[in-house]
């Protein structure tokens, strides 16, 4: 039986707002209908969703800071409403883009005092502390007050917070929001990293960069107005919009191409020499990209050699776009 | 397991209390403060009393002992009732770590106690400094070696106690509130000051308001610490006819009553925010 880490099902949650400030006639907004997600132990889930989707609403259920108003939703088998004690040894949270921390305190200060918060044994507490905040690129500013630490610094800073409890389950919010290139880079190897450590362990983490949602994520859930629409590994959902891929190839000229046609799974295949280089171009349309192994390991059995490949294949942006009915960042 | 992770939480959260408190990388400002703000208060009650003794024409010097100890020991209230507010509105708002204390294993109910407890801490040098003043300058005749120091202990712990989960009902309430509102607290810190025997003698509030002020333990409280001191003691006539032994009884019963009462209020407070979803609110300005 597969074990869940998360399992929402008819989550909904609804938020009373005033329309006019002052005004006492309330409208409600529907921040979850009906949202059924099921994440499974060890995988890295994604939530792509525009602003005002709704993606940190369902993060903050799970993490038991806000009830549900119906439905159910179960964190590493205990549910939200009833069992948040048993949820919170098990997980963290961390949200990004925000600078969260005791000014006043030292950046190991803080990161102590949260240790001890979870219950950390002295020693691998302070192991860990250091440890991290060597991988975060943060140790010449142990000893700094957080105050004096620039934004980008403090969210790290915040990661650390989160992973050093080692939970069985983290929440990350946009964790790579207002970071730097190379700090993006840096946390997306970390959480790669720490997947990989132990499979066991599982991440939810919301995102608006298609690039990290495709190159971290196992499964993406793509939500708007509070609905999953849909829920699939970003090569399945990508295969939603176009089942086809296409492949474009340049080798070194060959005299025959037969054999590339006769390769099964192949659905359209056509060449062209060109003299003038000795080289020839080839482009496949696939039914699967699987098959781009097989045309690939064909090449130097007819003697010849790869120049330059290039796939072609609808970007999971394509495929929000078509689901979503407008770009992530409001350009269509 | 439980028990010493409550004692870790407890530990840390007044040690994290005690540095916000006391700002220890700015020394000098803080003792300033924590000296001239008392000595200020003190000054502010001999005014107070002169007035109240030039209006109506009493010269009993007991009067100035009673509003003076009282108001000293009141500090302890006014800083709970007020600070604990701070503490919450703070870490949601400024620090932006109340969520992340929320939804860490740790007894939230245990870290609210620790930081309650640093400010108690810090109160307590703002009391003796006032006391010290009193007694060297205002002529207050603190007979230290009279005193019944146990009992002084015992009345100060249940004291504290009882201050202690008023705070805690408050910080339940204070989830709720957003940060520029902090009329509930003054409301509340307001009639213990009028209601409690502080400024003066409840003796002379109207039958309902002397009724009023015996059902507050705090009227109790300062009543025993002016009877273990031997500070102002007679003055009040009201209160004059109960025992210190039922004092006590009634201020320790009280106590256990509002601390259940507390708890109670804390976990409604707990359980609106957590479904309207302020535990992480920020307010705009
Ligand atoms: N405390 C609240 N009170 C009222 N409405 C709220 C509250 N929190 C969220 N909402 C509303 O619920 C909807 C979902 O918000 P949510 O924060 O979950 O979106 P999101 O997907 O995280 O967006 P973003 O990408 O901008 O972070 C929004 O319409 C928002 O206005
Ligand atoms: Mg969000």
């Amino acid at each position: 039986m597969t074990k869940y880490a998360v399992e929402t099902s008819d989550l909904c949650r609804d938020f009373k707002v005033r329309q006019v400030k002052g005004e006492s006639k309330k409208s409600t907004v529907h921040a979850l209908e009906n949202a059924n997600i099921q994440i499974k132990e060890g995988e890295l889930f994604g939530l792509l969703g525009p602003n005002g989707a709704g993606k940190t609403t369902l993060i903050k259920i799970l993490c038991t800071l806000l009830l549900p108003s119906s439905g159910t939703a179960k964190v590493m088998g205990h549910d939200v409403n009833t069992h948040c004690q048993d949820i919170r040894q098990k997980i963290n949270m961390v949200s990004g883009g925000e600078t969260s921390g005791y000014g006043l305190l030292t950046v190991r200060e803080n990161l102590w005092m949260f240790s001890q918060f979870y219950g950390m044994p002295s020693k691998l507490a302070k192991r860990r502390i250091d440890n991290m905040l060597e991988i975060m690129d943060l140790s010449d500013k142990k000893d700094a007050k957080v105050r004096t630490l620039s934004t980008g610094q403090r969210q790290k800073a915040n990661m650390i917070r989160g992973f050093m409890t080692d939970p069985d389950l983290i929440f990350l919010d946009e964790p790579t929001l207002g970071l730097d290139v190379n700090a993006s880079r840096l946390i997306r190897d970390f959480i790669h990293k720490w997947m990989k450590d132990k499979p066991s362990r599982t991440v939810l983490l919301t995102t608006h960069y298609m690039v990290e949602a495709e190159e971290l994520c196992d499964r993406v859930a793509i939500i708007d107005n509070g609905k999953v629409l849909a829920c699939d590994t970003p090569h399945n959902l990508k295969k939603l919009i176009s089942k086809e891929s296409a492949l474009k190839l340049q080798i070194k000229q060959i005299a025959d191409v037969k054999p590339f046609e006769s390769i099964p799974g192949v659905r359209n295949f056509s060449f062209k020499h060109d003299p003038t280089t000795g080289t020839t171009d080839l482009k496949f349309i696939l039914e699967d990209e699987a098959i781009v192994a097989d045309i690939i390991s064909e090449i130097p059995k007819c003697g010849s050699k790869i120049i330059s490949v290039e796939k072609t294949e609808p970007t999971l942006e394509d495929v929000f776009v078509a689901l979503v009915g407008r770009g992530l960042h409001g350009d269509e | 397991m439980a028990m010493s992770m409550n004692r870790r939480v407890f530990k840390w959260s007044t040690w994290l209390g005690w540095q916000l408190e006391s700002n220890w990388t700015d020394p000098f400002p803080f003792i300033i403060y924590s000296i001239a703000k008392p000595i200020a208060g003190s000054l502010i009650l001999v005014v107070m009393y002169s007035i109240i003794a030039g209006i109506g024409g009493q010269t009993d010097i007991g009067l100035f002992h009673y509003m003076y100890v009282s108001n000293a020991f009141f500090m302890f209230v006014a800083q709970v009732l007020f600070g604990i507010t701070w503490v919450i509105h703070d870490d949601r708002e400024h620090y932006r770590t109340l969520k992340y204390l929320y939804i860490s294993p740790s007894n939230f109910f245990v870290y609210m106690m620790g930081r309650t407890i640093s400010k108690l801490l810090v109160t307590t040098l703002a009391v003796i400094v006032t006391m010290a003043f009193g007694v060297f300058f205002l002529g207050v005749p603190l007979d230290i070696l009279g005193v019944n120091w146990l009992l002084f202990i015992v009345v100060m712990f249940i004291g504290l106690a009882c201050v202690m989960s008023f705070g805690l009902a408050l910080a339940g309430l204070s989830f709720l509130t957003a940060k520029h509102s902090m009329g509930m607290n003054e409301g509340v810190a307001g009639i213990f000051y009028m209601f409690c025997g502080v400024i003066f003698p409840i003796s002379i509030l109207p039958a309902w308001g002397i009724s009023l002020a015996k059902v507050l333990p705090v009227t109790y409280w300062l009543e025993l610490i002016r009877r273990t001191l031997d500070l102002g003691v007679g003055i009040d006539t009201a209160l004059a006819g109960i025992s210190t032994v039922d004092s006590l009884w009634i201020l320790s019963i009280s106590t256990i009553v509002f601390a259940i009462i507390s708890v109670g209020i804390f976990k409604l407070g707990d359980y609106v925010a957590r479904s309207r979803g302020l535990i992480d609110m920020t307010t705009a300005y």
